[in-house]
């Protein structure tokens, strides 16, 4: 399956012009500043928003010249950044809504399934008044999922929500992209839901579509037009090795090495996501054994360029078959000759076990 | 005491205020979803007219309709042709002119509500299957009760209360087109002070009454 979509639209001082091709499956993030048109994009896809263009959805046309199949008979689920529950109705009389109207022959996945998934069971005979932000949002999810969309699409679900509900909602949309098959287009301009959720990324700005691909590929590119800053780094697999009781240590392999980690419970053999900060990788040109830092490894200099900052360089990595960035001054990249194709030994300050 | 012509009064009154507040809501929600909805540049010239009860002269009203449903008048041929006689100093007649003018009472509290609920909450209806047809019935009209409730009460007392309009195009005629209000007036010409102030008194509590329990209610529901 997959998702071919092309825009036009404008309004006074905005213009969307994209033309995507947009795998169909898995978790793809439409990533770029507020205004950029990513939620625009959305409503496009959902027919909220009518502009020219042409929409097919696994080989089905959904919009082209004048057959625009409206929202209603759009087999999609849509998460607004704001819950939208009916507030006449109980989060029983919510999530039915849908559900009924997309018939029982729609069910790929049972109801119980979809409460328990999002943890609601507890909050049915609620209305919508009587839940916390957070509780709205996951209600909404559910009732999304519940018409049994063949395309989810999330507009920014956690941006209205404050830090402490986003790490709740977190957790849930990690385990809805592991255990449903279903598609998840997914605006946000939060680097964290990026490298956390997506597996396929397009990066907007100003209407246009500047770059897309793989999370893990496209994250590490040095020539993105918009700048992560501190959030800059690189996302990629890796499973549990062994786990070290006395240390509370996990060693995780990758393809390219292996690293130790704090041990956070995973199981031996589980696939796990890890992010490593730019920031938090600094090179030397030997291998020093007097440092405190634990994971060091040998590396091959790919390229690097300019940060925002003046005084600042990213220069990408290649260890084995995975690519890290790291961040250092501009003087330190002088004084160690970087260029491409140098050997040298990369020491790790920390890395993210995220998911 | 009151005489078996003001119980008539009464009853026609009731009867007719009861009649058009039924006909308005029918008439005035599509008329308010539209002026709620709609984006046609027609909306300001709709609204202007549908508000114009409000602010001209009841006198004027009755009297263009009056003109306008006479036997020379466009909408006097017109129930002429259809084999409906002419409205004026029939209670159908008095049915007409009051919809027309309490309609900005029952319109107006509609378009209200219909705007709260706001396209958000019937875009999110879309995304759910529903059409829109059905989210009107089934998530815009559940929104919108405390708006048909205020209508409704508003349309109904605006009805009992009118006068100016009912005199123009009802006449005065006792049994047939003789409202609570022009019965009042009978008796103070009359100097029944008496008599009028039953059904003054009574029109002060009945009104006061159907206020009260319906706004209480209104307000339980909006929370």
């Amino acid at each position: 399956m997959t998702i071919a979509a092309r825009f036009e639209l404008s309004y006074p001082g905005f213009n969307l012009d994209v033309d995507l091709d947009l795998p169909g499956g898995g978790v793809t993030a439409i990533f770029g500043p507020s205004g950029c048109g990513k939620t625009t994009l959305l409503r496009c896809l959902a027919g909220l928003e009518r502009g020219a263009g042409r929409l097919e959805v696994n080989g089905e046309v959904w919009q082209q010249g004048r057959t625009f199949l409206p929202t209603h008979q759009r087999p999609i689920g849509y998460v607004f950044q704001d819950a939208r529950l009916f507030p006449h109705l109980d989060v029983r009389g919510n999530l039915d809504f849908g559900r009924r109207r997309a018939g029982p022959a729609a069910q790929r996945l049972s109801s119980d399934t979809i409460v328990e998934l999002l943890d609601i069971g507890q909050l049915m005979s609620r209305l919508p008044a009587r839940l916390s932000g957070g509780e709205q949002q996951r209600v909404a999810i559910a009732r999304a999922l519940l018409t049994a969309p063949r395309l989810l699409l999330m507009d920014e679900p956690l941006a209205a929500l404050d830090h402490a509900r986003k790490q709740e909602i977190l957790p849930y949309l990690e385990r809805l992209r592991d255990e449903l098959d279903i598609p998840v287009l997914y605006v946000s301009h939060a680097p964290e839901e990026l490298t956390r959720l997506a597996d396929h990324v397009v990066i907007m700005a100003a209407g246009r579509a500047v770059a897309q691909g793989p999370l893990s590929e496209t994250l590490v590119r040095l020539d993105l037009p918009i700048h992560l800053g501190e959030d800059a780094g690189a996302v990629f697999a890796a499973t549990v090795a062994e786990r070290d009781a006395d240390w509370h240590l996990t060693r995780v392999e990758f393809d390219g090495g292996e690293l130790w980690i704090r041990d956070s419970g995973a199981a031996l053999g589980q696939k796990v996501r890890l992010r490593i900060l730019a920031r938090d990788v600094s090179i030397a040109s030997s291998r020093h054994e007097d440092v405190s830092i634990m994971n060091l490894l040998p590396a091959t200099v790919i390229n690097h360029a300019g940060e925002d900052h003046p005084a600042l360089v990213l220069v990408q990595l290649r260890i084995g078959n995975t690519v890290l960035l790291a961040r250092l001054t501009r003087r330190s990249a002088q004084r160690l000759a970087l260029a491409p194709g140098r050997q040298v030994w990369i020491q790790i300050k920390a890395v993210a076990l995220i998911g | 005491m009151t005489a078996s012509p003001d119980i008539a009064a009464l009853a026609l009154t009731a009867k007719l205020a009861g009649l058009t507040t039924v006909l308005l809501l029918v008439i005035g929600t599509p008329i308010a979803w539209w002026l709620a909805r709609s984006r046609s540049r027609l909306k300001s010239v709709v609204g202007a007219i549908v508000t114009l009860p409000l602010v001209l002269p009841p006198a004027v009203l009755g009297f263009y309709l009056l003109v306008l449903l006479g036997p020379d008048g466009a909408l006097g041929r017109l129930t002429q042709a259809l084999g409906l006689g002419l409205l004026p100093f029939t209670f159908p007649g008095l049915v007409v002119a009051s919809i027309i003018y309490s309609m900005p009472f029952v319109v107006q509290p509609l378009q209200q509500a219909f705007v709260a609920i706001g396209g958000q909450t019937l875009e999110a209806a879309a995304t759910l299957r529903s059409s829109p047809v059905d989210a009107f019935f089934t998530v815009a009209l559940p929104l919108a009760r405390p708006g048909f409730i205020t209508a409704a009460v508003l349309g109904f007392a605006h009805t009992v209360g009118e006068f100016g309009v009912v005199l123009m195009i009802g006449g005065n005629i006792p049994g047939k087109t003789q409202v609570l209000s022009m019965a009042i007036y009978d008796h103070v010409e009359a100097l029944e002070y008496s008599n009028a102030h039953w059904l003054a008194g009574g029109m002060l509590c009945f009104s006061f009454l159907v206020l009260l329990v319906l706004y209480s209610r209104g307000w339980n529901q909006l929370r």
